[in-house]
């Protein structure tokens, strides 16, 4: 790779992010953490009856999932903004939206990629029926990317706020309900034993849309935030 | 320059914008208030009584002109906020960001009385169907663009941001729109047709068409009262808006 | 007279709707009235500082 050239832009920017990220791997660990509290707090909540915990099972993954992604976003941009490197990568000479591209790329690999991995263990914790695990993981390997790449340009919009949480949470549901509804829809459907390829294919046909057109309206949301 | 660019640049000046509004919001305000009144005396005492809803269905006529209104304002919002990034218009900033306000109210409205409409004829308050949902959205939708623009300093960055957001959110108009064909619902269809025939008696058509009419008529008023503050706000340190706040303090103590 | 109030039984959902559509335009009417107070006052008090011998 001819260093300035693209293809090296985005190694080094992957590079240092997944460097930074394993500097406070115990950091990585957050959402996972309050996943699991989310969902440890509804059998305390509703009762821990198998039978209705099984019914909502998927469903309370998804938002705990959702929730803790939304807690995660906020690490997109913070610390770059806070020491100016943001910047230096929205004046780079590589066009913004592929280096933002490849930024919540990596932000999904670190973030997202444990939840999904640990969701499987949610289930048990709610009882999920077995026919409906590997249908919910499909879901979340569909709508958690749709989620990053949504998050991002709403994060845009607010970097530099001082607590903005409550800002971006406004900010990002309208963009996450549609996700949400196709993404539990599979999971329910499944559990009712109706067919569950159509909000898959949902799903699939807004992530390949969201990949194409969510980086360069990051791109843009960052530059008028930072103007 | 030719008179029609003249015509749009003077248009588009602050202080010029700023009389013309002025002498437009109270005729529309004024205009409104005695349609909407003439519309209301048609619904409310002209009208027949529904065969399936008796008197419940009078609701109609605020319910679904505010409904109409909060997708006109979203709408009249976006195309401002387009406008705006694309062009850089400032008038077009302040009009996206005035809309705003008004649509989330037109919004509530169209959430509270289709409430209060749900209760006696669907048995319950709120149900999560498609045409519901979306609407909750939209208000949501709404209330995140004011948030944006008013935690940013600068004036017309936040603008910015927030038509940035206003677009980006557009996608929910259509959602709302044919919500009802697309999913099934709970929410009646769609009876009042733009072409074609409309599936509802005369006597009930006009009250709410015209109370469709007077609501526009608000809308703008509001529309162009929130701009003047805004035009003042934007223009603060320059000569004209200096008379005017002097003028307005000289009245104020004297 | 009674009647037109009691709108068939169902007064305690019409009348409340009416009210809030009232309510709600009013307030939208009359807020820029208020804002445009405050934003004339915000100006008047930034001139006022800016008046040689008085505080920035």
């Amino acid at each position: 790779m001819k260093p300035g050239s693209l293809p090296a832009a985005c190694a080094a920017l992957m590079r240092r992010d997944l460097t930074l990220v394993w500097r406070r791997r115990g950091d990585a660990l957050n959402p996972i953490l309050f996943a699991l509290i989310v969902v440890a707090l509804f059998p305390l909540g509703v009762g821990p009856e198998p039978e209705q915990l099984r019914r909502m099972s998927a469903g309370v993954i998804f938002v705990a999932i959702l929730l803790a992604g939304l807690l995660a976003l906020d690490t997109l941009f913070r610390s770059d903004y806070e020491d100016g490197s943001l910047e230096q990568l929205v004046l780079s000479r590589h066009p913004l939206s592929l280096l933002l591209g490849c930024r919540i790329a990596v932000h999904w690999l670190t973030t997202a990629l444990p939840l999904i991995i640990v969701a499987p263990l949610l289930g048990e914790l709610l009882h999920l029926a077995d026919a409906v695990r590997w249908v919910m993981v499909c879901a979340l390997l569909l709508s958690t990317p749709l989620l990053s790449l949504l998050g991002a340009v709403c994060v845009a919009l607010t970097v530099g706020m001082h607590r903005s949480g409550m800002l971006l949470a406004l900010l990002v549901l309208p963009l996450y309900v549609p996700v949400l509804i196709f993404g539990a829809g599979a999971c329910n459907a499944a559990q009712m034993g109706l067919p569950y390829a159509a909000p898959l294919l949902w799903l699939g046909a807004a992530l390949v849309m969201a990949l194409v057109v969510a980086p360069l309206a990051c791109a843009a949301a960052l530059r008028i935030s930072l103007s | 320059m030719n008179a029609l660019t003249l015509w749009f640049h003077k248009t588009g000046s602050p202080p010029t914008f700023y009389r013309i509004a002025g002498a437009l919001a109270p005729w529309c305000f004024g205009l409104g208030l005695l349609l909407g009144l003439a519309a209301l005396y048609g619904g409310l005492l002209l009208a027949p009584r529904d065969y399936q809803q008796g008197d419940a269905y009078r609701i109609i006529f605020i319910h679904v002109p505010c409904a109409w209104m909060s997708l006109f304002a979203y709408f009249f919002m976006a195309a401002n906020a387009f406008i705006a990034l694309v062009w850089r218009i400032k008038l077009s900033e302040i009009l996206a960001m005035a809309s705003a306000p008004i649509g989330a109210a037109f919004t509530f409205i169209t959430l509270v009385t289709g409430s209060l409409w749900g209760k006696p004829m669907w048995g319950t308050w709120w149900t999560w169907d498609a045409r519901l949902t979306s609407e909750l959205v939209l208000l949501f939708i709404y209330l995140g663009i004011l948030g944006l623009y008013n935690a940013i300093e600068d004036r017309r960055q936040a603008a910015r941001a927030a038509a940035f957001l206003a677009l980006v959110g557009v996608v929910n108009l259509p959602i709302v729109h044919f919500s009802v064909n697309w999913w099934n619902t709970l929410h009646q269809g769609q009876t009042v047709r733009l072409m074609g025939p409309s599936k509802m008696d005369g006597a009930m058509l006009w009250p709410l068409l015209l109370m469709a009419l007077a609501t526009h008529l608000w809308f703008f008023g509001s529309l162009l009262a929130r701009t003047r503050v805004g035009l003042l706000e934007l223009d603060g340190g320059k000569e004209w808006v200096r008379s005017i706040a002097l003028a307005e303090g000289a009245r104020g103590n004297g | 007279m009674a009647e037109f109030f009691s709108m068939g039984g169902y007064a305690g959902y019409i009348w409340p709707s009416y009210a809030v559509f009232f309510i709600v335009l009013a307030i939208d009417a009359l807020a820029p009235r208020a804002q445009r107070k405050r934003v004339l006052a915000e100006i008047r008090g930034r001139l006022q500082r800016r008046k040689p011998g008085n505080p920035a």
